[in-house]
């Protein structure tokens, strides 16, 4: 069935593309924008077409190469251990990798990464950094309470199965025997993992992924992939299995058969989140998603963001490191001393600037493509009401998150949905250049085809269409990644050259980019010998 | 049944009926039948729509039966061809006698004046219907004895009548409702036209025709499937009453009613008010509050756009200043601006004393500042989760901060007797916010049995002030506002919190709506 409703996405996207060429202009086109993370500037990189540094070298004690959230989390390290002889280097105009958001009269809302879970209770400085952003409110009974505004408001998900929306993930009617057998002994499993020590005593899987057992009874589901690990134990219930790749291809943006088995457990053995009352399992999120949790990082640290300089070289020079960048505004070329620099950069663009500490490895990443849809009405359709999350069992998209959710109250007004697609089915080489080829139009044909189907009700309230391309949006967990040397190599690394990025965890999430920043900052600290009271 | 094409081929017995004849002349039968359903159908579709059945009933019926009278006098410019005539007569009668219940709801909210379409439509019906006789008795003429034709044809014909007459109380109505009885009928005059032209088509091309006949059964034949669609369309036909404005903006659909000197208005279907019996809930909602402020100056409405309990706040003197707080600026600006709405609530609205803010509640709380010596909640019930946002417990902290020390604030909550659970919570959920919560609830006959929470920083107590001239409270019927029987007596119930919307999930239950 999803293989089947895939195709047919895809075809009408190529229909579109066909109709619009021959010139069929009878609908004016919608209004929107085709948009993404720079490719010229990252393709700049690529090709090391820079002009050599000139002028005087710049002097930084710590240089951060890369302004996502592992950069800032780096930054706001450094900052929190009262450290500012920093400057923090960002490609793009405005810093937040993959966690950047828009805004427009209608609602702010995401361009990539859209909540945060509440953290597990080994998370440390990711819970301090929540303290101080005002988002956890205080104490009861030992346990951080979560301001209830940031949590995620009921009615978090919704499913459209069998004509009908229904609340939750997991389709609840018109299930066999079989079908609800296997959800059970497969959430049972998932229980015991959650809760499973390794002989080392630390949990079988943890968040950060740093925090997890290196017992080889778990770090073996590595050399499998999540598929065949199914298979051998007999989850073979189409419906449990559709459910699951789901849940790959939304957190990792990737097939079942291609991620590796400890990555499919982790995604639901990992999260213990640690919250007083029942608000350990919830999310926290705001209408521009994280670029909520983004801003408040950079306004810590604005005064040492340099956006618009591409780092085109990092090396090491006796015991400092080197850097030079060039400055999209000046055109030029800078060159950077520093006594350490955190490389915060996705690591197949560190492997390309920083060669002589940094292989390419067996890192691989999935496109994605995420969609910004301003309606001038809310959504509806049988069964429970809107959610914040959307999903439709007949479509290849991962459905629709309300960006106003959690910001309004009542009323039928207009909103903007932010629209989820991974390019998980055709090689990741072949799904960028279909990125890059594929129209606007073509695109919001394709957008607004998938959203109406899931959504009749949605006829003539689309008023724009925004589109933001991810070519490399996430860090694909294959098998073998944990053992990948290239990994192991870039997480050993020593100053005066420190790699941080959540590709290193192979997860692509908001913790493990924090965590490495945290982890990198910390060690050029120590480095530097400046004092600090670890969070890691 | 006589073959079509041998039963009236040739002429070896020219004087003997044929089939044609034979079909014809049971089509006098269906003919007289929907003719007659069609005028019923107009005539009590004008008295449901106009009210007044005695006028609307003669004056359709008279203008029918005068609009056949044309038709008859029409029926002798037709010189050749009758039977082809008569086959597109059919057609269209089809189209508009079939279209006819379910146009007539779908142009009523539409129209400037409804009466010009609908004699316009029973004009055009009848003369088509006057055509049919005459020109069947020309047709038949030379098949019949001219004493047997006169005979059968107004035997079938009178036949007809009964039939339609009986089914259409009896049956069509209470059955298949009057959006569906005008298609079911319209198929019965676009069968006749089309069994006429297979019977036909030996003699003459009949492509044209029949195509036609098959584009209005298939439109006719749409319309009967989607006729619930079209009755969800159609205001009037879920109203009930005739609807004097409608109007969707971007919140919400608005639709205002009336019959007679009763006003009603409707957002998203729910009633809001009926003219008859506001002043009962906007005097609960508004005097036990204002009647337990001692210095009531600044007063908060949260919702209420429609300005009517801030007519009753702005009766009391001590007011100096009420701020409204309404999501969509469409109702104020009606409740503001139209003559007939504005006189509703005693133009409050455009009070000096009234600042009307259009904004989302939710979010204004929260960057509000008070303090309120009264704080009067009227928003929509809880039936969706961003609704039901309104109801919850971080909500009623944010109230609560701009609550006076000695003010005491009101929230509309539903109805306790037919969702005591629902009704309850609230009471739980302001509680849990901090406040100390009292119930009482009225009787609104739109409604039904109607609640209210009544909430401040300590326990509201009994003494009540009440102005003179309110209609409904006296002090003996506001302190029986308090007294709860068993059937609506409080019962343990969640707290209303954003990560569990409690009170969306048991509304629904009780209301018996939710299907998720």
């Amino acid at each position: 069935m999803a293989d089947a409703t895939r195709r047919d996405v895809l075809r009408a996207g190529a229909a579109g593309a066909g109709a619009l060429s021959l010139g069929s202009c009878a609908t004016p086109p919608m209004a929107g924008t085709l948009d993404g993370s720079d490719w010229r500037r990252g393709h700049l990189v690529r090709d090391g077409k820079f002009p050599p540094a000139n002028g005087a070298e710049q002097q930084a004690a710590i240089l951060i190469a890369g302004g996502g959230v592992a950069g800032l989390s780096a930054a706001w390290r450094l900052k929190a251990a009262g450290f500012d002889d920093f400057v923090l280097l960002e490609l793009e105009d405005k810093v937040g990798g993959n966690a950047r958001s828009g805004r427009n009269p209608v609602s702010a809302y995401p361009l990539g990464a859209h909540y945060l879970p509440v953290p597990n209770q080994e998370a440390v400085a990711l819970r301090r950094m929540l303290k101080e952003f005002g988002m956890i409110v205080g104490e009861e009974g030992g346990a951080p309470l979560y301001d209830p505004y940031q949590l995620c408001a009921d009615l978090e998900e919704r499913l459209l199965w069998r004509g009908s929306w229904q609340e939750g993930l997991y389709p609840s009617s018109g299930l066999t025997r079989e079908d609800a057998a296997q959800r059970d002994r497969f959430a049972q499993e998932m229980a015991q993992l959650r809760n499973a020590v390794g002989t080392d005593g630390r949990p079988a899987f943890a968040i950060p992924r740093a925090y997890s057992s290196v017992d080889p009874a778990y770090t073996g589901l590595d050399r499998l992939s999540f598929a065949q690990w199914l298979d051998q134990r007999g989850y073979s219930s189409p419906v449990l299995r559709a459910y699951l790749r789901y849940c790959c291809r939304d957190d990792y943006g990737t097939e079942p058969e291609e991620v590796s088995a400890w990555a499919g457990v982790h995604y639901f053995a990992a999260r213990r989140g640690w919250a007083a009352g029942n608000d350990g399992d919830r999310e926290l999120t705001w209408p521009e998603g994280n670029g909520r949790l983004v801003s408040l990082l950079r306004d810590g640290v604005s005064d040492h963001v340099r956006a618009a300089h591409s780092v085109c070289a990092i090396a090491q020079h006796g015991d400092h490191a080197v850097v030079d960048a060039f400055d999209h505004n000046a055109g030029s070329t800078t060159r950077w001393n520093a006594a350490c620099a955190i490389v915060a950069m996705p690591h197949f663009v560190a492997a390309r600037v920083a060669p002589g500490h940094a292989s390419e490895g067996r890192f691989r990443y999935a496109p994605w493509v995420v969609a910004n849809v301003t309606v001038n009405r809310h959504p509806k359709g049988r069964g429970v009401s809107l959610a914040w999350d959307n999903v439709s069992t007949g479509s290849d998209s991962l459905g629709y998150v309300v960006a106003t959710h959690q910001s309004a109250s009542g009323g039928n007004g207009p909103t903007v949905l932010t629209w989820y697609l991974p390019l998980s089915r055709t090689a990741p080489s072949e799904a960028r250049k279909l990125m890059m080829t594929r129209t606007l139009q073509a695109w919001q044909r394709l957008i607004a085809d998938d959203l109406l189907t899931m959504n009749p009700d949605l006829m003539g309230a689309i008023d724009r269409i925004d589109v933001w391309r991810w070519g490399h949006a996430m860090i694909s967990p294959t098998p073998g990644f944990l053992s990948d040397p290239a990994r192991r190599a870039a997480i050993d690394a020593k100053p005066p050259v420190l790699f941080a990025h959540s590709d290193l965890s192979g997860l692509s999430l908001f913790e493990e980019a924090h965590y490495r920043g945290v982890v990198a900052a910390e060690a050029a600290l120590a480095h530097l010998a400046h004092p600090f009271e670890s969070l890691a | 049944m006589v073959d079509p094409v041998t039963g009236d081929d040739g002429g070896a017995q020219p004087d003997a009926p044929g089939s044609l004849a034979i079909i014809l002349l049971v089509s006098v039968l269906v003919v007289a039948t929907c003719g007659l359903i069609y005028e019923l159908l107009a005539g009590t579709l004008a008295s449901y729509l106009l009210g007044d059945s005695v006028t609307q009933f003669s004056t359709v019926i008279g203008s029918y039966l005068f609009a056949m009278g044309i038709g008859s006098y029409l029926s002798r410019h037709v010189r050749h061809n009758e039977i082809g005539v008569f086959v597109r007569v059919e057609i269209l009668i089809a189209a508009l006698g079939g279209w006819s219940g379910a146009g007539l709801f779908l142009l009523f909210p539409i129209v400037e004046d409804f009466r010009v379409a609908l004699y316009a439509l029973v004009l055009a019906i009848g003369i088509l219907v006057g055509l049919e006789i005459p020109l069947l008795i020309r047709i038949l003429r030379h098949r019949f004895a001219f004493r047997d034709l006169v005979s059968n044809v107004l035997t079938y014909d009178y036949i007809g009548a009964l039939i339609a007459s009986l089914l259409f109380p009896l049956v069509l109505v209470p059955w298949l409702g009057m959006i569906r009885t005008g298609f079911v009928f319209g198929l019965a005059n676009v069968g006749v036209a089309v069994a006429s032209l297979i019977a036909l088509r030996a003699r003459q091309s009949i492509g044209r025709d029949l195509v036609a006949a098959l584009i209005v059964l298939a439109s006719l034949v749409a319309g009967l499937f989607a006729a619930d669609h079209i009755q969800r369309w159609s205001e009037v036909a879920f109203y009930g009453e005739p609807v004097i404005y409608a109007r969707s903006t971007p919140y919400q659909r608005i639709a205002i009613t009336r019959r007679g000197e009763d006003l009603r208005l409707y957002l998203n279907g729910n009633l809001q008010f009926s003219t008859r019996d506001e002043y009962r809930y906007h005097e609960a909602l508004v005097w036990p509050v204002l009647g337990r402020v001692a210095h009531p100056r600044q007063v908060l409405i949260l919702g209420g756009g429609d300005g009517l309990a801030a007519r009753e706040v702005l009766r009391d003197p001590r007011v100096s200043k009420v701020t409204l707080v309404d999501l969509d600026p469409e109702m104020t600006h009606l409740f503001r601006d139209v003559p007939q709405l504005a006189q509703l609530n005693r133009h409050s609205l455009s009070s000096p004393k009234m600042q009307v803010i259009n904004g989302d509640a939710f979010r204004w709380v929260r960057k509000a500042a008070g303090p309120y010596d009264a704080i009067l909640i009227d928003f929509p019930d809880p039936t969706e989760f961003s609704l039901g946002k309104l109801y919850t417990e971080s909500f009623y902290r944010e109230v609560a901060r701009l609550l006076a020390p000695a003010g005491v604030l009101t929230v509309q909550s539903t109805s306790p007797l037919v969702a005591p659970r629902s009704y309850w919570t609230v009471a739980s959920t302001l509680e849990a916010a901090g406040l100390s919560a009292r119930g009482y609830h009225a009787y609104v006959p739109s409604f039904g049995e109607w609640g209210f929470t009544m909430a401040a920083h300590s326990r509201p107590g009994d003494a009540v002030a009440l102005p003179a001239g309110l209609r409904f409270l006296t002090q003996a019927s506001e302190r029986a506002m308090f007294d709860f029987p068993p059937d609506m007596a409080r019962r343990p119930t969640p707290v209303n919190r954003l990560d569990n919307q409690a009170l969306v999930r048991s509304f629904a239950e009780e209301w018996g709506h939710y299907d998720g």
